[in-house]
């Protein structure tokens, strides 16, 4: 199962370890630009949208949709589904699904993030609602 | 300014191993070298430009001591790194460098060995520790963006493996291939499923080898003895999820760079007569041939069932070396092949039984990277004089 899966440590550096320490916390967070109104994921401290340095962090609902997901059948660590999610908030990230079973999963279907631990901060990962 | 017929391919050659245990990747980049600089009938001392990408151990200046080559004659280097299509790339900025005349003779060379040796690793990128641990590797990263095209266009598994279907078609002929028998889509949709959707037989092959390209100028290509084969367009794109906004997994960097080379080319997709469409996998092949404008996005499905991609029985000949499904993808890398058997085509070289009649224009395009994270695209049409 993908409970028993280690997960490396994020390196973390100056313009991300505010993510990394929020995580600590359980929260999830996205970066929105205050000059063109749009949130973006990953965080970045210059907006990707209008390349304003007006970004600031926001707590993201965590909630979600499965935009897209293929289920890996065999590897090292065992099977495992990647995919995007495009949260509430109107990014769309990479992510694994977890804690499901990993052959129903639908595109359009509702998630939520959930952290799992690593060495260091917590990583994000989605899990059907 | 235009690149168009201001370079010429004159040399070209494929290694036809593809399980190299007894070589090293250095060796397999001199004897791919050596092949195409002999095939041009050209000596090494006359390169003055070289070129390569992340598959050359060490990078340029490694590769350009090791190979010999003339450094009081070499006077342009270009090491531009885009995955699978860096090749694809490297012919566009060798006829860039040719028509400003900072070189004259280019060799291009890639090869490898992922089956018999270790592959060189990729330096992270500033999304790394929001997407490594979550396993993105060719497999899912293509299977994603086939689940996406499945749920907005109803394109179906049966329609993805009719593309493996006519690159098995086409093997059959080619005596390096790895994969010389025919299969059908029953074959195709009973191979095991290994990253939905995408059965084993939507996978191309894992094989060691190269292979390299000599371009060069006009004048010196019509003073040579080969058939002439002229770049008359080009394009390059990049993609990516780009902050999140309007995620579309359902089209590649190939919609931006397609339409760049035709432009310059100033011909259609109609025009071309032979199309090497890189295959990593087979949703690659149907995402860019919507993309290079062959039929319309969400279309793709339709557009390759039936033979419609087997030479001598549909619309538009693809891959007729078997390609990344059936015959070889050197170093996991497949653009240049796709050069390779365009350039075949053109000069009437390849085997009789998939040779297009008349095949006078030809399209080479390939993708770098992962097209459901991030990945580049190449373009080249390529005309017979």
């Amino acid at each position: 199962m993908s409970e028993a899966k280690k997960y490396p440590a994020p390196v973390t550096n100056p313009e991300t370890a505010a993510f990394w320490d929020a995580a600590k916390q359980g929260k999830f967070m996205i970066k929105r630009c205050t000059a063109c109104g749009e949130a973006h994921y990953f965080p970045r401290a210059i907006c990707p949208f209008c390349y304003s340095d007006k970004t600031v962090w926001e707590e993201s609902s965590g909630e979600g949709t499965i935009y897209t997901w293929s289920l890996m059948r065999k590897s090292p660590t065992g099977p495992y589904a990647i995919g995007y999610v495009t949260l509430k908030e109107g990014p769309s990230l990479q992510t694994n699904f977890v804690d499901c079973d990993l052959t129903t999963l639908k595109i359009g279907q509702k998630v939520k993030v959930v952290f799992k631990p690593t060495d260091g901060a917590p990583l994000p990962f989605f899990t059907p609602v | 300014m235009t690149i168009k017929g201001k370079a010429y391919i004159a040399g070209i050659f494929e290694h036809p191993t593809r399980h190299a245990p007894d070589k090293s990747t250095a060796q397999l980049h001199a004897e791919v070298a050596k092949g195409a600089i002999e095939d041009a009938g050209l000596s090494k001392d006359d390169v003055d430009g070289y070129f390569c990408a992340g598959d050359a151990p060490g990078g340029a200046w490694p590769m350009v001591d090791y190979l010999g080559l003339n450094t009081r004659k070499l006077r342009h280097v270009d090491s531009t790194e885009t995955g699978g299509c860096s090749y694809i790339i490297h012919l566009g900025h060798a006829a860039e460098a040719i028509a400003a005349g900072k070189c004259s003779i280019a060799l291009i060379t890639l090869a490898g060995k992922p089956r018999t040796g270790a592959m060189p690793p990729r330096a992270a990128g500033a999304e790394a520790d929001f997407e490594s641990a979550y396993g993105a590797t060719t497999h899912n990263a293509y299977g994603i963006c086939a689940m996406r095209h499945m749920h907005d266009y109803g394109t179906t598994s049966e329609q993805l493996a009719w593309i493996k279907v006519a690159a098995s078609h086409h093997a059959q002929y080619n005596p390096h291939a790895m994969l010389k028998d025919v299969v059908t889509v029953e074959d195709v949709l009973n191979s095991p499923m290994i990253s939905d959707p995408l059965h084993r037989m939507d996978c191309c092959v894992v094989s060691d080898g190269g292979g390299a390209l000599i371009v060069t100028t006009p004048e010196i290509a019509k003073s040579l003895k080969k058939p002439l084969v002229k770049l008359i367009g080009h394009g390059e794109a990049m993609k990516g999820p780009r902050g999140g906004k309007d995620l579309d997994l359902t089209y590649s960097a190939g919609i931006w760079s397609g339409p760049r080379a035709f432009e310059e080319a100033g011909i259609t997709p109609k025009d071309i007569k032979y199309a090497s469409i890189y295959d990593s996998f087979t949703i690659t092949v149907l995402m860019q041939l919507e993309d290079l404008g062959f039929c319309k996005k969400g279309e793709g499905g339709k557009f390759v069932a039936d033979g419609n991609l087997i030479s001598g029985v549909g619309k538009l000949p693809f891959n007729t070396d078997g390609g990344g499904l059936c015959s070889n993808h050197p170093v996991n890398r497949g653009g240049m092949t796709k050069i390779l058997e365009a350039v075949r085509q053109l000069r009437g070289e390849a085997h009789p039984k998939v040779q297009v009649k008349n095949c006078d224009l030809a399209i080479a395009h390939g993708t770098g990277g992962l097209l459901g994270v991030r990945h580049a695209a190449s373009t080249a049409i390529l005309e017979r004089v």
